[in-house]
């Protein structure tokens, strides 16, 4: 059984989540109420995505690592086969993608089960990353070769290879407490979740600077700024629950919060170029699951590294 | 019985599977499911799109609907015939010997009778997946016979990437099908001009 912090933080984001989900709902039966119909049905959908996102979670996290694990080994197959459902590929690239899927992706979330640092960390960026352009080569399909290798390999890093530092959290902190490692990716999560959340609240704002119009018309200076302070100030107040001090469990929930923010840009700027709106629809009037987890895949990677950086330096202490 | 239940469960587990492997999203658009005598006509591009186009029906439909395929593919081994007979309870054609008197569209008329749907998919082979083909007459004479058949086109998309011709192992995208809405054979409409609108209502369910 997790330890009595750990269940309240979890209890705690369930219960909030919960709440929302209710206040929205009576929101919406009352038709007086003279909210703006459209913004509180993307509420609705917004709040009882998060509320499913972290059940799912919290179920995993009491069935044990491996489940965590699996949960996010899921997570993203289901996120690569929306990006390259969208990335145009050849019939010469079938194979290869065989491999990506039921070879690749599943190794990869194996290894970071295993806690085979050395190997998972170079997997994708190195080893797939090699092979793929060779078995495309030995398909004999030359057309555009360099743009379609690129695409599998983005989708490959972006979807999987990112993605999987969040589960690695699990087993990145030393042995001792057993629920550290669940508390730091519940931390990173709800962060990530957060900023998302509170970037979007703060862009709505009447004054809007836009920061990118071209690429995503909601993404505003007001969104990212207030959004990145917002969850900078949460994550040093919820210190206890990582193996930082306040201020750089603050300072990581910052950098989180800023490369939730690149994700989103990043992902939107493929859409844009693929005209498409969103990634699938998997979760109702959302999008795709890629929609909702871009933040995460972009942030994970740069907290695990923070995370490892702060235990070697100050972690004996 | 004991029979029939273990058909259905293994009927509603390939339901989920071809479900989860195609990903498939769908869409009804100016159409409604019906357990109505229909035949759904698509564009075909691999081998799954008959199983994935059944499965996306809702299950009292498809319990009424019966693909169409070609004999020498859906009888080869156990397994195929396995599908094609007992889950499917498939109409099969002979590509090698089509006889007068007992023409493709007779099979198909007598197999339905007044209670049946059928899926069909009028290009009669698989393309690429680049530009659907001709359609073939059979659709035509099939309406001709029968004028009250409600005739549904459906688009399968995506489908050529998840198990494209000449593959073996599916690669697993997300594919959409789009159902629309109904079309009659027109009085005094020419077979040509039929079968160019059919198609053409097929293709325009890729754009919507």
């Amino acid at each position: 059984m997790p330890d009595f912090g750990t269940l309240g933080l979890l209890g705690g984001v369930l219960m909030v989540l919960a709440a929302a989900v209710a206040a929205v709902r009576f929101l919406k039966s009352r038709t007086d109420s003279g909210l703006d119909t459209a913004v509180l049905a993307s509420l609705d959908h917004r709040v009882r995505a998060w509320f499913l996102l972290f059940l799912v979670l919290a179920a995993a996290f009491l069935l044990g690592h491996w489940a965590t694990i699996a949960l996010f080994g899921l997570m993203a197959f289901w996120a690569l086969r929306e990006f390259i459902t969208l990335t145009p590929t050849r019939p010469g690239d079938h194979r290869t993608l065989f491999w990506v899927f039921f070879l690749i992706t599943p190794l990869q979330f194996v290894l970071v089960g295993l806690d085979w640092y050395p190997v998972y960390s170079v997997l994708i960026p190195v080893f797939a990353f090699l092979l793929l352009p060779a078995r495309i080569a030995v398909a004999g399909d030359y057309k555009r070769f360099l743009e379609r290798t690129a695409k599998i390999q983005a989708g490959l890093l972006i979807c999987v290879y990112c993605l999987s530092f969040a589960p690695a959290l699990l087993l990145l902190l030393p042995p001792g407490e057993p629920f550290a490692g669940t508390r730091l990716l519940l931390f990173f999560v709800l962060m990530a979740q957060l900023s998302d959340g509170l970037q979007y609240a703060w862009a709505q704002l009447p004054s809007k600077h836009v920061i990118v119009p071209t690429i995503n018309p909601h993404k505003t200076w007001e969104g990212l700024l207030g959004g990145a302070g917002t969850v900078a100030l949460l994550g040093a107040a919820l210190w206890w629950a990582t193996p930082f001090d306040w201020w750089m469990a603050g300072l990581v929930a910052l950098v989180t919060a800023l490369m939730g923010f690149a994700g989103a840009i990043t992902m939107s700027a493929i859409k844009r170029d693929r005209g498409v709106k969103d990634y699938g629809t998997l979760v109702e009037g959302h999008g795709g699951l890629l929609d909702r987890i871009d933040s995460i895949c972009f942030a994970a990677p740069v907290f695990f590294f923070l995370t490892k950086l702060w235990l070697e330096w100050f972690g004996a202490g | 019985m004991r029979a029939d239940m273990d058909t259905n469960l293994t009927r509603k587990i390939l339901v989920l599977m071809a479900r989860f492997l195609s990903g498939t999203s769908i869409r009804w658009i100016d159409s409604q499911p019906d357990t109505c005598q229909r035949v759904y006509f698509a564009n075909h591009t691999s081998h799954l799109d008959a199983i994935v186009l059944w499965s996306a029906l809702p299950q009292e439909v498809r319990l009424l609907t019966r693909p169409v395929g070609a004999r020498d593919y859906w009888t080869a081994g156990p397994v195929r015939r396995y599908f094609s007979n007992k889950l499917f309870n498939a109409i099969l054609i002979d590509r090698k010997e089509i006889k007068v008197h007992r023409s493709p569209v007779q099979l198909m008329l007598r197999e339905i009778g007044d209670r049946y749907s059928l899926i069909v998919f009028p290009e009669g082979s698989r393309s690429d997946g680049s530009e659907i083909r001709e359609f073939k007459s059979g659709l035509y004479y099939l309406c001709k016979k029968r004028p009250d058949l409600e005739l549904i086109p459906v688009h399968i998309d995506n489908m050529n990437r998840i198990l494209p011709r000449g593959e073996v192992l599916p690669v697993p995208l997300l594919s959409c099908i789009t159902f629309g809405p109904p079309i009659w054979l027109e009085a005094g409409e020419s077979k040509a001009e039929f079968l160019a609108r059919a198609r053409n209502a097929v293709r325009c369910l890729k754009e919507v």
